[in-house]
């Protein structure tokens, strides 16, 4: 097995570190045959298979060798670069050599534990080894860049996510911007009247936290504002936030909300109200809002539309409504943002079976919290549509929109812990009235949440195991008229039903924001299938993304309930904390970089990153990488029709020559058959 | 018994996505056909054509790029300048008559490794079915078509 291809490197000394990984790899990879086969390599100094390389034994190994051996580059064949790349970097530096002057060979999750066939793997391994050996004589010695974080911080969105973070951020004396593109902070947990399983009054819990918002020194908060445009990178970012004219002077506004007494105009309270109620107007979305000033809403008021009224105006003791009020760019400079934007409750609409918006007597979820909060519209009483009428009868469907091809696969999380929620407040508020709660499967998985199902299973609420087929009102038997009637499967009878019930909620489950793509591309966070902001792993960094400095809370990652909200906001904002703390963060040196006298001054590179990271010299013609905005991902390099364009670690030199060692066993087949 | 043909792929896979989707493939322990062998770039946007021209040169039977979903991409829209790279390239290496199959491009988003999987095991019963590439029969020598100029890097 001489079949290596000529090098231009001979005098590279490359130490091979075949790896076990116990009997991860050495199961299914010959790991000695690949060590052994590695030396015919001709810049392999030295070569070798141990049980554990990512063990401080292995990384020993590595070391010495650098040592004793006088080794110039390093090939650990082992797990994933995303899992030990890191680690052996580190080895390879404390032994004295560039840390970059390494290369990893992933035989692990691409090789052993992707296939069965062991000689394939085997042969699948030294194609990998080849190609890492034939790469990293290639290599050039880089340095990291050294990038100072502004200690200012942007938090995008206002729900008990953003505030959490917020507040965490600027209790450890660091400057945030709070941006919220409602008139209030607050988000959904402010429309909710009582929290799982311990039914404290949501609002209870909340306002303080708004107020200490809206109140901090340390925190600028911008509401009824919206990011149109985000530039730079982890450390330096330059958001541009519109902040939206809301015709009043914050100034001089006192939130007397003498403008909203005497607005003649009643609006359906689509937002907060969960279009359950009315508002103004010009309004308050609800008493403790924070920031206290009101918005105007253009489109319902009379003075915009006819041109008369002007009444908040006349009444307003401060002279503080400015009908002329334009919207006002801002441009903030911070080094972190953490999103927190949240979810959408998922539309019941879409599922035309269950009849919302058609059966007057079918409520949403949202709709029922603003019935049951004493503050609501109807002053907590659970009514029929009719605004007075008592249901004897309400039945709960689970899993509205969630766990279901047709809408959303994934489950809610929060959707059986309200609804049991829900069951226990209609005992308490309609003593006697009977309760159904239609589920596929009961999840309660929290502290204290399945002892509050245990609760309801005691209160008398008919627990009915079956997914909902329809809600109608086609009644014909005795007993029907009148009312909603439920035509379901109970799974633990074997049985189809019908149960006519008076009300009926519908649990919608959580949706990503309609706009989630549009705000992860802004902030380079991308989404994944489910429409949810990705995490840059799942488990071990769940609320950093992929692009360095922008940070993840909430239920925009996903469908979480209050306390996990918290956490995330807790834990987006210590990441934040971190980096403002060492004050700089090291960059991945992997840049682009024009080699500028053989630069034709085509342009054609400018147009391509997507960074605006390419400037063109005017005067020499030629153009030019402006590193500190280069993220490194080659697009230009790959573009250059003249080839001047180098992307550091990723050359045409290295990659070529990786694939030239990847194909070493055929190759040669392919030249006997030519010959 | 004649030995089953087993064609040799190389996947230029994306750093954020795709490479990572094979990672979780792994990890996950799906089987699949051992014919694709990873190579990682950073962003399929990297995937210069004579990347694919080099593999296909040197002796692989097919080609796969694989990058995030539009929309996606890491690096913004990396994986669109792919996909329009990847438009044109094939257009010449049909005139080479290099068979459709033989060069793809796939999305594949890091948790999409049962899908990466599935892909590979597709593309290399595709690739099966061709037979050996034989690069210098179709191009050097094909119908007089002119060597395609490589890039030196």
């Amino acid at each position: 097995m001489s079949e290596h291809k000529e090098h231009n490197h001979p005098q590279e000394k490359v130490g091979v570190y075949v790896c076990h990984c116990g009997s991860n790899i050495a199961g299914t990879i010959n790991c000695g045959e690949v060590s052994e086969w590695a030396k015919d390599n001709p810049h392999v100094e030295v070569s070798r298979d141990y049980e554990f390389m990512c063990a401080s034994t292995g990384q020993e190994l590595i070391e010495k060798d650098i040592q004793e051996k006088g080794l110039t580059r390093v090939v650990v064949a082992s797990c994933s670069p995303h899992m030990h790349e890191k680690t052996f970097r580190e080895a390879t530096e404390r032994g004295g050599l560039n840390p970059f002057l390494f290369e990893m060979a992933n035989i692990r999750e691409h090789g052993s534990w992707a296939t069965n066939d062991k000689k394939a793997a085997t042969q699948k391994a030294k194609a990998l080894v080849n190609a890492a050996i034939d790469r990293v004589v290639h290599h050039q010695p880089l340095e990291k860049i050294p990038v100072e974080i502004n200690p200012s911080t942007m938090v995008v969105g206002g729900g008990i996510a953003g505030i959490t973070a917020a507040l965490d951020l600027a209790d450890a004396g660091h400057h945030v911007y709070l941006v919220e593109r409602e008139g209030t902070i607050g988000g959904h947990m402010a429309q909710i009247d009582k929290t799982f399983p311990t039914l404290d009054c949501s609002a209870c819990i909340l306002t303080p936290k708004m107020v200490e918002a809206g109140q901090h020194d340390n925190i600028t908060l911008l509401s009824y504002s919206e990011v149109e445009q985000v530039d730079g990178y982890i450390g330096n970012f330059q958001v541009k936030v519109r902040k939206k004219a809301r015709c009043v002077v914050e100034e001089d506004c006192t939130s007397c909300g003498i403008c909203e007494e005497k607005c003649p105009v009643q609006v359906i309270d689509e937002g907060y109200g969960a279009g359950l109620g009315h508002r103004k107007a010009i309004y308050r979305a609800f008493p403790q809002a924070v920031p206290g000033y009101p918005v105007l809403d253009k489109e319902n008021c009379i003075y915009f539309q006819t041109g008369k009224c002007r009444a908040c105006e006349k009444f307003c003791p401060t002279h503080a409504i400015d009908f002329d009020q334009e919207d006002e760019i801002l441009n903030v400079d911070v080094g972190n943002i953490i999103l927190a934007t949240g979810y959408e409750l998922f539309d019941a609409r879409k599922i035309p079976q269950y009849g919302y918006g058609r059966l007057e007597n079918v409520f949403s979820s949202l709709e029922f919290e603003r019935m049951i909060n004493a503050s609501g519209p109807t002053g907590g009483h659970v009514v029929l549509r009719d605004g007075k009428t008592e249901p004897e009868s309400v039945a709960i469907i689970h899993c509205v929109g969630s766990r279901d091809k047709n809408y959303n696969e994934y489950c809610s999380k929060v959707c059986c812990m309200y609804s049991l929620k829900f069951a226990h407040l209609v005992h308490e508020h309609i003593p006697g009235a009977e309760v159904y709660n239609y589920y596929i499967d009961m999840r309660t998985p929290g502290k204290g949440y399945e002892e509050f199902y245990n609760r309801l299973l005691k209160e008398g609420t008919h627990f009915v195991r079956g997914k909902v087929a329809s809600i109608s009102e086609a009644d014909y038997l005795p007993g029907e008229e009148g009312k909603l009637i439920i035509q379901s499967e109970n799974t633990l009878l074997g049985k189809q039903q019908r149960k006519p019930v008076d009300m009926v909620i519908l649990s919608a489950g959580m949706d990503p924001q309609p706009d989630a793509e549009e705000i992860g591309q802004l902030f380079k966070a991308g989404c994944g299938n489910d429409g949810f902001f990705s995490e840059r792993h799942p488990k071990l960094a769940p609320v950093a993304t992929m692009t360095d400095g922008i940070f993840i809370a909430g239920a925009c990652q996903g469908p979480k309930d209050i306390p996990e909200s918290v956490a995330q906001g807790g834990a987006a904002a210590s990441a934040v904390a971190k980096l403002i703390g060492q004050g700089t963060v090291m960059m991945e040196p992997i840049r682009a970089s024009v080699r500028e006298e053989e630069c034709s001054g085509c342009r054609i590179c400018n147009t391509m990153c997507p960074y605006n990271a390419i400037e063109f010299d005017e005067e020499k013609e030629v153009s030019r990488v402006i590193t500190a905005l280069c993220q490194g991902c080659g697009t230009c390099v790959a573009a250059c029709p003249s080839g001047v364009i180098d992307g550091a670690h990723f050359t045409n030199t290295q990659v070529l020559s990786e694939i030239n060692g990847i194909l070493w066993d055929v190759q040669t087949e392919h030249e006997k058959a030519t010959a | 018994m004649t030995e089953q043909f087993e064609p040799v792929i190389v996947g230029f896979l994306c750093n954020w996505c795709s490479y990572r989707a094979a990672d979780l493939a792994g990890t996950s322990r799906i089987k699949y056909a051992p014919n694709m062998r990873p190579i990682r770039v950073m962003c399929s946007g990297r995937v210069d054509p004579q990347f694919v021209l080099s593999a296909l040169r040197n002796g692989a039977d097919g080609v796969l790029i694989a990058g995030c979903h539009p929309g996606e991409c890491h690096y913004v829209n990396g994986n669109i300048k792919a996909l329009r790279r990847f438009t044109l390239m094939k257009d010449t290496l049909e005139q080479w008559g290099i068979e459709d199959d033989r060069v793809q491009l796939l999305w594949a988003s890091a948790s999409e490794g049962a899908k990466l999987a599935e892909a590979v095991n597709r593309m290399t019963e595709e690739v099966r079915a061709l037979g050996p590439l034989r690069w210098s029969e179709k191009v050097l020598t094909g119908n007089g078509a002119a060597q395609p100029a490589v890039k030196e890097a």
